[in-house]
């Protein structure tokens, strides 16, 4: 570790990082603006100014940028230099001559990293005499609002959006004293992680649209730590509330996951928690059929004597519940009556791939390590469109490689404009096999074809990687070729990966996958990697509580063998095939629903639970690599809207009264699931005797909110399902952190834990730091752990390397054998997850319904390009408009997820489409 | 009438007036402090604000009476009563004119020591039952306060005593026909008058209450009518304190006779209320340790100096 | 000893002193403009509502009295959803007054406001807004602020270059 000195204090650094990212880390507070500890830096602030000194000899020094500075052994600088303290005051007045007078109706306000600056640097006043420029805003779309006057080019947002989300709708325009961030006209932001501008613009230009709808301080907003519930990979986030909605999703750093940024579907899904019409009353159905609202305790006194009267009870869980609420309906089902909720194809290849992770030959891949992956296959899944965040990590993996050529001249790849410019957009090996065009087809090379010429390929590769994996027998030449190459470039890397996922419901993918990972190990060792693409947020958690798939329970019901169903948050239409669906409903005397948002499911049903959403409920969820995480509610639950868990304790004998005596059970039950309940910090922990607080100390309005009900101010809400306070009052999320004094590594004094557990804390701040760039005052190491590790408990072990999964290559697809095209799935990202779909702003975003086909196929068909076409599965039909899409192989129909009216899509599911009249 | 009779009758009106004089002192005081703090005080009720003892009164009795679950209940309610018996009792020796004395005791001085030593125990048990911290403080200090001042109190009267040759208190004043004892007894008076208003606990000396210290010390706990017994009580010792003051150095009932005697004293013992009340209004409360110092150190050799000196005067005149 | 005898002296002389009490009802006292009384929300000199719900008096207030939420018009102007004062806990302390950026929100020179029922000491924005600008005369926030709302386009306010053309490269 080098020891560099600050103001003649000597400290071990890191190996490798720049002055600003060391003092920073030391706990040093030094303006900055344009640094971003996961982009980089690129000295266009000229804010991180200090004094640097050649040797201890050296008094006179000179000014240097501390983010263009290496810390390397025997540094020194000055921070509290005068002349350097001056400058970057000097910097701060310049940037702020244009700056508009609007922090009162700014939403960056209170946490803004300029305002935090500028007050670090003791500027207060004006002293410039003359007009300030101003800029017209641009319309960005439902996701950002614009307000370039408050901009101090620090071209943090192109770094971003261009350079490390590979956005093309964007730039900086203009020149000299006029540069213009955004696009070249008024339009939405098409890339779809435009979100994290919020995040990463230091003050007010790119802020939330969403948040700006129903305006909270910061200060103001009741936060939790929550997980993202719209993709498998499980995402840190906070979810911030106040007046009983929930206000915003901010991003929470998760150094193994998503790291400092989110996806827009997870940011702005939000909003389906605070859709009007999502169930917050109980419902029963009374004689005459109407559905009344009634209390809880009458809806409960109604769903007991249902269940007790029934001849049979059935119970369809569902992967986008939290592992508790499965395990409960499990309970009160009992085994073989509960299904995790899954279509048959669907969760055959959600089990399989769960094998594969936990027996498997490789360890499961976290987004980081698939960011520094150096050569990636990603076999039969579409990440940009079923996982956002991973197609991000992707983008930085095909980078990898061409790294290796900035370390090569001795370039610190903090360096970024130096690293940008000597790889000139060159692109590692990130090989991409799919069935159509995806968004990461500008850093890839695509292979598009059938599902089953997928796994053909991926059994080709892992051949080729050597091992015991036969050849595939018959393969073409242009195949073997291009398994060959893809086979050597993952030999010859080091951080080799490869990515599969459940959403061709492919058996034979997912085999072909697995021989790559075997092949892999065998080939490339330790540091191959294996990754996983599920459907839904808590897929694996769902898979390993185990079930038939929710068509047998159905069948039964539609049989006679069972007249009720219960429905835990899960919209069959979406998972059943609508005259299964529709019989088994018939037959049903009473439908049991428990659900966060009004889906066709809770319509139908005879008593409707309306269960607790992400914004208030606890829970766990398990990614998709086998990472258990936790999610506390924003807000409390009431009397009628509790989490599912806790609706069905109520129906059963178990007495769970907390989250924890529900872990305690489910660990007895499901011995492998037993390290969820370590996901976080049980309710008795506290913090030196103090619960963690949901609120900032500033928190205002506590006398004066509920003032018009009531003059009695009622007690906070206890939240018995963890160590968090609805409150401002409880432990300060880092105590110790000292401003300016680089003590950060001073040990506490004996039996003061200094900081709370990273799963409880719930927002950013620390003093002088209002801003979400205060999180490096919460890092162990700046974009290393957070304080005291990252949160979650794996589930997996090491893996077993077992070779039980062998599997055999199916032969090849043929365009013409089958009844029709083969269906192959067209997921999107702001349309494909059920309740991110139901949030107004993302439902803007949502690209229409259309089904895609070759343009040779079309013709086969009768079908023209813009035309509407019927689709028939299994009887039922649809009518969808026809896109031509050349990139899709012949014999394939790509539709979107899910269809109304059409059967879930199995792996070998074939249609017939033509014309619509 | 039936001497019996006459004494049952005049100790009830004694009863009757004491009991509205210490109403209508609640009304004096406030408008005398007032008026000493450039204010006006109660003016609104009634004419002068009268009415304010009629209203303080209603409060008072239509309070919550309040005991605390933690305090020791009889001892609680005991304690309030002590010190308005006491205080009554020691009025019996009173003469406020000739032959108008409800009990004419040759031993009166005796009995008026008796008595006020008696209502110590009010203040300790309330401040003890209170069974609360200020409470008991305030107790303590109010044992301690009254144990030193009582000494050198009978000590300043024993000049008195010898220069009247008698315990009775009308004899007392009969004495003082030729010249008040205020003249040869200066310095007994001027111990009295310490001892007095630190025995009534009145402010400067109310350490056992100290508003800003104790919170209202040993009667913290108490509220209404307990409360207001505990006031009352005061009053009537600040009155029982004056007319002593009154009886022993300034002539009790005598006067010049174009006013009859009970009017004499009736208007000295006034004027010594208005001069506690003006006491209240001007000197600080001392601090504990220094009046118990004071206490011990200067005025109880002083009042033996006293005894002594009038001792040896008296022999050598009639020795 | 002395002064203490002339501290009574001085104290009995007071008796007989001008009594400085004033008869409260039939009598007011002079309050001087800057007493802090009643909180009142003023307008700004076009008539517009100061207050841009930009929760600094908010989290100014040392007993949270103060509730508010912000919304804004459809040409971008903000202004509170709500503005409640519980009086029944303000302190009068002029915390709120003083984080005001629009001098919005103003202490005055009211005092009486006692009610029978404490309920009635929730003051919602009906209450507190008044048609004038109260103590401050003249300022208005949109004049200075970069922010565009209605009759007042981009580089229109006080101190501002027009909007500037991002695609000319011109100096």
């Amino acid at each position: 570790m080098p020891t560099i000195h600050i103001d003649g204090t000597a400290h071990s650094v890191p190996e490798g990082v720049n002055l600003l990212h060391a003092a920073l880390q030391l706990g040093y507070d030094l303006p900055y603006f344009c640094w971003h500890p996961a982009l980089g830096s690129v000295g266009a602030c000229r804010q991180c100014a200090v004094r640097q000194y050649r040797d201890e000899k050296d008094e006179k020094g000179q000014i240097a940028m501390a983010c263009m500075v290496p810390a390397v052994d025997g540094t020194r600088c000055s921070i509290a230099d005068a002349e350097a303290t001056e400058f970057r005051a000097s910097v701060i007045e310049w940037l702020m001559t244009n700056h508009p007078h609007d922090c009162p109706v700014c939403d960056e306000g209170g946490e803004c990293h300029l305002q935090d600056m500028t007050v670090m640097t003791g500027h207060c006043s004006r002293r410039h005499r003359f007009p300030k420029r101003t800029f017209r805003n641009q319309f960005l779309g439902p996701f950002i609002n614009h307000e370039m006057n408050r901009c101090i080019q620090c071209y943090r947002c192109t770094r971003f959006y261009n350079d490390y989300a590979g956005g093309t709708d964007f730039g900086a325009f203009g020149a000299h004293n006029h540069v213009y961030f955004g696009r070249s006209t008024d339009g939405v932001l098409e890339n779809e992680f435009s979100g994290n501008l919020i995040e990463v613009c230091p003050t007010g230009v790119f802020t939330d649209k969403t948040l700006k709808r129903h305006y909270t301080r910061k200060w103001d907003l009741e936060s939790a730590p929550s997980v993202c519930a719209h993709c498998s990979l499980g995402c840190n986030t906070f979810a911030g509330a106040r007046y009983g909605a929930v206000r915003r999703i901010l991003n929470r750093y998760h150094s193994a996951i998503n790291g400092y940024f989110l996806c827009d579907r997870g940011r702005f899904a939000y909003e389906h928690a605070n859709r009007p019409d999502r169930p917050r009353q109980p419902l029963v159905r009374d004689k005459d059929g109407t559905m009344r609202p009634a209390v809880a305790a009458v809806a409960l006194k109604a769903a007991s004597d249902a269940l007790a009267a029934a001849k049979g009870v059935v119970a369809v869980g569902s992967p986008r519940a939290s592992l508790e609420g499965n395990y409960a309906l499990r309970t009160l089902a009992g085994n073989g009556r509960y299904s995790p909720g899954m279509a048959a194809a669907e969760a055959a290849a959600a089990a399989l791939l769960v094998e594969i992770l936990r027996d498997g030959p490789l360890p499961a891949a976290s987004l980081h390590d698939l960011e520094q992956a150096d050569a990636v296959l990603v076999l039969g899944e579409d990440p940009a469109d079923t996982a956002p965040r991973m197609a991000l990590a992707l983008r930085q993996a095909a980078r990898q490689q061409p790294l290796e050529s900035v370390d090569k001249l001795g370039i610190p790849r903090w360096y970024d404009r130096a690293a940008r410019d000597i790889i000139q957009g060159a692109t590692g090996p990130l090989h991409t096999a799919w069935t159509q065009a995806t968004r990461l087809d500008d850093i890839s090379r695509p292979f598009r074809g059938a599902p089953a010429d997928i796994a053909r390929l991926g059994f080709a590769v892992a051949h080729h990687l050597g091992g015991d994996t036969p050849p595939v027998a018959g393969i073409d030449d242009a195949l073997d070729a291009r398994a060959k190459e893809i086979a050597e470039s993952l030999r010859a890397a080091r951080r080799p990966a490869v990515v599969t996922g459940t959403s061709l419901h492919s058996r034979p993918v997912l085999l072909a996958a697995a021989a790559v990972a075997r092949a892999l190990l065998q080939a490339n060792g330790e540091n191959a990697r294996l990754g996983a693409v599920f459907g839904e947020a808590n897929t694996v958690g769902a898979t390993l509580l185990g079930g038939p798939p929710p068509e047998e329970l159905l069948e039964s019901l539609d049989a006679g063998k069972a007249d009720t169903l219960v429905v835990l948050e899960n919209d069959l239409t979406r998972r059943v095939a609508p005259a299964l669906l529709q019989r088994a409903l018939e037959a049903a005397r009473c439908v049991i629903a428990l659900d966060c948002a009004a889906t066709p499911v809770v319509e139908r049903a005879d008593i409707v639970l309306p269960a607790a959403s992400f914004a208030d409920a606890a829970g766990t969820l398990v990614n998709h690599e086998g990472r258990a995480q936790r999610f506390f509610p924003a807000l409390p639950h009431t009397d009628d809207l509790r989490e599912s868990w806790r609706w069905l304790a109520a129906l059963t004998d178990a007495t769970w009264d907390s989250l924890d005596d529900i872990l305690l059970a489910l660990a007895k039950d499901f011995p492998h699931l037993a390290p969820a309940a370590e996901a976080a910090p049980g309710e008795d922990f506290r913090l030196n005797g103090r619960k963690a607080p949901r609120s900032s100390r500033r928190y205002s309005g506590r006398t004066s909110q509920l003032a018009d009900r009531s003059l009695h101010e009622p007690r906070p809400p206890d939240d018995p399902d963890s160590p968090l306070a609805f409150s401002m009052e409880g432990a300060a999320p880092t105590c110790g952190s000292t401003a300016n004094s680089g003590e950060k590594n001073v040990p506490s004094p004996a039996g003061v834990q200094k900081h709370l557990p990273s799963s409880l804390v719930s927002h950013y701040q620390t003093p002088g730091w209002n801003s979400v760039q205060s999180l490096t005052r919460f890092q162990e190491e700046i974009a290393g752990l957070c304080r005291g590790g990252d949160p979650g408990a794996l589930l997996f072990a090491a893996p077993g390397g077992n070779g039980a999964l062998a599997g055999s290559p199916p032969r090849p697809f043929n365009p013409g054998a089958g009844p029709g095209l083969l269906t192959v799935p067209a997921h999107d990202v702001f349309t494909s997850d059920e309740l991110a779909a139901l949030s107004p702003p993302v439902a803007e975003r949502a690209a229409p319904p259309v089904c895609r086909l070759h343009p040779e196929d079309a013709a086969a068909h009768g079908i023209a390009d813009d035309t509407d076409a019927r689709i028939e599965i299994d009887g039922a039909s649809a009518v969808l408009r026809a896109r031509l899409d050349p990139s899709l192989a012949r014999g394939l129909i790509a539709l979107p997820v899910p269809v109304p009216g059409l059967p879930p899509r199995a792996d070998d599911t074939y249609a017939t489409v033509r014309p619509a009249p | 009438m039936d001497p019996t009779l006459q004494s049952v009758l005049l100790g009830l009106t004694v009863l009757f007036v004491l009991l509205h004089l210490a109403g209508f002192l609640i009304w004096v005081e406030r408008r005398l402090l007032a008026l000493m703090q450039d204010r006006l005080g109660p003016n609104r009720a009634g004419p002068f604000g009268l009415f304010i003892i009629v209203a303080d009164i209603i409060k008072i009795f239509t309070k919550e009476d309040w005991t605390p679950p933690f305090a020791d209940r009889p001892v609680f309610v005991l304690a309030p009563a002590i010190i308005m018996i006491t205080a009554l009792l020691g009025f019996t020796v009173v003469p406020f004119a000739p032959g108008l004395v409800v009990m004419d005791s040759n031993i009166g001085v005796l009995f008026f020591l008796a008595m006020s030593s008696m209502g110590i125990y009010s203040v300790i048990l309330g401040g003890w039952a209170s069974n609360s911290k200020y409470s008991l403080l305030g107790g303590l200090r109010m044992s301690a306060q009254m144990f030193s001042y009582e000494v050198f109190m009978g000590l300043a009267l024993m000049g008195v005593v010898i220069l009247a040759g008698s315990l009775n208190l009308s004899d007392i004043v009969e004495a003082q026909r030729g010249m008040w004892f205020v003249v040869p007894q200066f310095i007994g008076f001027v111990l009295f008058l310490i001892a007095g208003l630190a025995e009534s606990h009145r402010l400067p000396f109310d350490m056992p209450e100290a508003e800003s210290e104790l919170v209202a010390g040993f009667h913290g706990e108490y509220s209404s009518m307990k409360f207001g017994m505990f006031f009352v009580g005061e009053y009537m010792g600040l009155t029982l304190i004056s007319a002593l003051i009154v009886t022993f150095f300034f002539g009790g009932w005598l006067g010049p006779g174009f006013l009859p005697p009970v009017v004499w004293f009736s208007l000295k013992t006034a004027l010594f209320i208005g001069f506690f009340i003006l006491l209240r209004a001007a000197i600080p409360r001392p601090r504990y340790d220094q009046l118990l110092a004071w206490g011990w150190k200067y005025l109880l050799p002083l009042s033996l100096v006293n005894l002594v000196a009038t001792a040896v005067v008296v022999l050598i005149r009639h020795g | 000893m002395l002064s203490h005898i002339r501290t009574l002296w001085l104290v009995f002389l007071h008796l007989f002193r001008k009594k400085e009490t004033i008869q409260y009802p039939e009598k007011k006292a002079y309050l001087a403009p800057r007493y802090r009384g009643r909180i009142i929300l003023s307008r700004d000199p076009d008539g517009g509502e100061r207050c841009v719900a930009c929760q600094l008096c908010a989290v100014a207030c040392p007993v949270d009295c103060i509730a508010l939420d912000g919304t804004e018009d459809e040409h971008g102007r903000r202004f509170p959803s709500f503005f409640r004062i519980n009086f029944s806990r303000c302190i009068y302390c002029g915390f709120c007054e003083e984080a005001c950026p629009t001098y919005a929100i103003q202490l005055i020179p009211d005092f009486e406001m006692a009610e029978y029922n404490r309920k009635n000491l929730v003051y919602e924005k009906e209450d507190l807004l008044i048609n004038g600008e109260g103590k401050y005369h003249g300022y208005n926030f949109y004049r200075v602020a970069g922010l565009a709302i209605k009759d007042k386009d981009k580089g229109e306010a006080e101190n501002e270059s027009p909007p500037v053309d991002p695609k000319s490269l011109l100096p």
